[in-house]
């Protein structure tokens, strides 16, 4: 009885193990051979240490005071997309690096950062993104799309961002753009493009 | 028989797979209507990724251009004698004589296939095009060349007797109607009709469907008609037809003259249009004013006062220079320092039946050297855009007072400034205009932005940021009575630049 036992144990890891391989062995063949180079380079970043930057583009007040400069910054790399935005976002809402200028209200802070399966990240912000806002259309829109451009053009995976103020959906940060649901990237905003 | 059996279990399984092989979903959608000179004939639009496109290759042998796709770079061009224009894959833009025009949704690539949103007809098309293109994306229209296509709307205001029927035609221009039998043909005088019919019928009024020629409309009437009355009337800019129709053998109203037969007091189930009893209302005739923020939301700050101090002052000036001037009636969203929210703001507007809106502000920048004015209207983002076409579709019946029904519009509170985007970006230009003229000199820009106040207006509508607070110059300025009169008597002058304007285009 315990013989076969053994055997039956047996023959299933040997049958894991086929049908494991035979998986591999097919994805390896249907994945593009672009792809599977592109893959590469982040497997071996996992295993290396916490020092490891990645580039993003973040975005800061352009000189004309009117757009948004796309600035490419190191941030400490991360393998989850979520993560990662995080550390892009922290970055962001971090002083700018001079000669920019941020267009972030001074003392916001992350409070949490989530993508769902649909695409839409959530961005939820502490209350100063709107108790130390300047107030005015233009400001407003540098704030909003700094942040949804940052988080889109970083992720590929995101194609949508909703803020969030002290975890609740608002009307708006500041008065006048709606934020109420997730909103796309906005290219007309960024200088040079 | 088996063999039969196999063949067709065959060509199914066959058909499956080449059905799961199919590049992306392509969903037809319905068809979009094209009109020109010589009639009418669809264009389909196809759902690709959850928008609605045309597909290019549908449109080059429409329109006689010639599509050519460099399959390497992902990108194509159409062109027509000897003018092209350039598309690129995933791209929102078009290249047009050498200028990017801006298209709702990207250009889609799908195997060999094409696809643009059909706003692209009248932005990227039209220009290179020698004769004139008009998208009407709710009405599901394209209009190709001068053609007059106005807005018919009819419905069944009660079943009767006498049955009443009316039409409204939009801008105005003749309109009659002739018994034909047991039909009643309408005729209005135009190339083409943008038609918005109630579906059932009512009264002895079976059914009310377009003509067999594209300027009629074909009500077929229940049994034998007795008489009918048809009375045409213009007010607030709108044709209208009102038609009674009484069943068979029933004494003709007109003929209520006599002793003998005193006209019956008007059903109870008409019901009084509020116009009618006023008199013609004119355009423009309500203008709502928002002082924007006020309350604990004191917006933009400035040393000289905040901006909810400053906008408020501006909007009562304003009332009365244009009540003053005009004869126009002006509301305020907000008469006082008090805090409201947008919703409230947008239901004083659409309540009181605004024909224009304009809200107040004072902006701000990061840096104290960005200055000037701003006009915004409303940039929609995809959701809008999408439900654009199906705004002017929600029609329901209500009931009336006395029995019968009356079919309202029903429009999504959200989606209210959708249908009033192109005639906002008309005031939006005409307000820049006039307050770069008043104001500074310096050329005022017109933008657009998702902004929250102007979706739920169903009206044309605008935002005006006067001034930097954040600038020290105009900081200073806001303050001053110069300033402040020089932007009500740029933004008196666009009212009634644009009162005009619309006035002239509803009666040409």
């Amino acid at each position: 009885m315990k013989g076969r036992n053994g055997l039956l144990i047996g023959g299933g890891i040997l049958f894991a193990i086929l049908l494991i391989a035979t998986v591999l062995l097919s994805v390896e063949r249907f994945v593009p051979p672009r792809r599977a180079a592109e893959s590469a380079p982040p497997a071996a970043v996992e295993t290396a240490t916490a020092t490891a930057h990645i580039t993003a583009t973040l975005f800061y007040m352009a000189p004309d005071g009117r757009t948004l400069v796309p600035v490419r910054r190191e941030v400490p790399l991360a393998t989850l997309a979520e993560a990662l935005g995080a550390q892009i976002l922290t970055e962001l809402f971090a002083p700018a690096p001079p000669p920019y200028v941020s267009v972030i209200p001074k003392g916001t802070t992350l409070r949490a950062f989530y993508i769902t399966n649909r695409g839409d990240a959530f961005v939820d912000l502490s209350p100063e993104v709107t108790t130390a806002h300047p107030g005015g259309t233009l400001a407003e829109l540098l704030t909003v799309y700094a942040i949804v451009n940052a988080v889109t053009v970083n992720l590929p995976s995101v194609q949508r961002v909703q803020i969030l103020v002290d975890g609740k959906e608002v009307d708006t940060i500041a008065g006048h753009v709606d934020v109420r649901r997730p909103l796309a990237r906005n290219a007309s905003l960024v200088k040079g493009t | 028989m088996g063999r039969l059996r196999g063949t067709v279990t065959l060509t199914v399984a066959v058909l499956v797979l080449l059905l799961a092989l199919l590049p992306q979903a392509q969903v037809p959608a319905t068809p979009f209507t094209l009109i020109t000179r010589d009639g009418r004939r669809p264009v389909t639009a196809t759902l690709v990724n959850n928008q609605e496109l045309l597909a290019l290759d549908d449109i080059a042998m429409l329109f006689q251009l010639a599509l050519r796709e460099d399959a390497g770079a992902g990108s194509a061009t159409l062109s027509y004698r000897g003018r092209t224009l350039g598309l690129a894959a995933n791209q929102p833009t078009v290249s047009v004589n050498g200028r990017a025009v801006s298209l709702p949704a990207p250009v889609v690539q799908q195997g060999r296939r094409w696809f643009a949103p059909v706003e692209f007809l009248q932005s990227a098309l039209a220009p290179i095009y020698d004769q004139r293109i008009q998208v009407r994306r709710t009405a599901r229209l394209i209009i190709l060349g001068d053609l007059r296509v106005p807005r018919v709307t009819a419905r069944i205001d009660s079943p009767g007797p006498p049955t009443r029927v009316t039409f409204e035609v939009a801008p105005p221009t003749g309109i009659t109607a002739s018994q034909d039998g047991s039909r009643v043909v309408v005729r209005v005088d135009a190339d083409a009709l943008e038609l918005a019919l109630p579906v059932g019928g009512g009264g002895v009024v079976q059914q009310i469907r377009p003509g067999e020629q594209g300027n009629t409309v074909v009500l077929s009437l229940d049994g034998g008609v007795g008489s009918m009355r048809a009375v045409p009337t213009t007010a607030n800019n709108v044709a209208r037809l009102t038609i009674d129709l009484q069943g068979g053998g029933a004494a003709p109203p007109d003929s209520a003259d006599t002793p003998a037969a005193p006209r019956p007091p008007s059903p109870p189930s008409t019901p009084v249009d509020l116009a009618d009893v006023l008199g013609p209302r004119k355009t423009g005739q309500t203008i709502v004013i928002d002082p924007g923020h006020g309350g604990a939301d004191i917006g933009a700050r400035g040393r000289a006062g905040t901006e909810k101090q400053i906008v408020l002052d501006v909007a009562r000036r304003l009332k009365t220079l244009l009540e003053m001037r005009l004869g126009a009636r002006v509301v305020l969203t907000r008469m006082d320092d008090k805090a409201i929210d947008f919703e409230t703001r947008a239901a004083i507007a659409n309540q009181n039946r605004g024909d224009l809106f304009i809200s107040l502000h004072l902006n701000a920048a990061p840096s104290p050297d960005v200055s000037g004015t701003e006009v915004y209207y409303l940039q929609p983002d995809r959701d809008l855009e999408l439900a654009r076409s199906e705004v002017a579709k929600t029609t329901v019946a209500v009931s009336v007072a006395g029995g019968g029904a009356r079919p309202i519009e029903i429009v999504q509170w959200d989606l209210a400034q959708a249908r009033h985007l192109e005639v906002s970006g008309r005031l939006a230009a005409l307000i820049a205009e006039s307050l770069a003229a008043r104001t500074s000199g310096a050329p005022t820009p017109v933008r657009r932005a998702p902004l929250r106040l102007l979706k739920g207006l169903n009206m044309p509508a605008v935002l005006v940021e006067m001034a930097y607070l954040t600038n020290p110059a105009q900081e200073k300025a806001v303050a001053s009575d110069d300033f402040k009169n020089a932007v009500i008597e740029g933004l008196h002058d666009a009212v009634a630049r644009f009162r005009t304007q619309i006035e002239e285009t509803r009666t040409r």
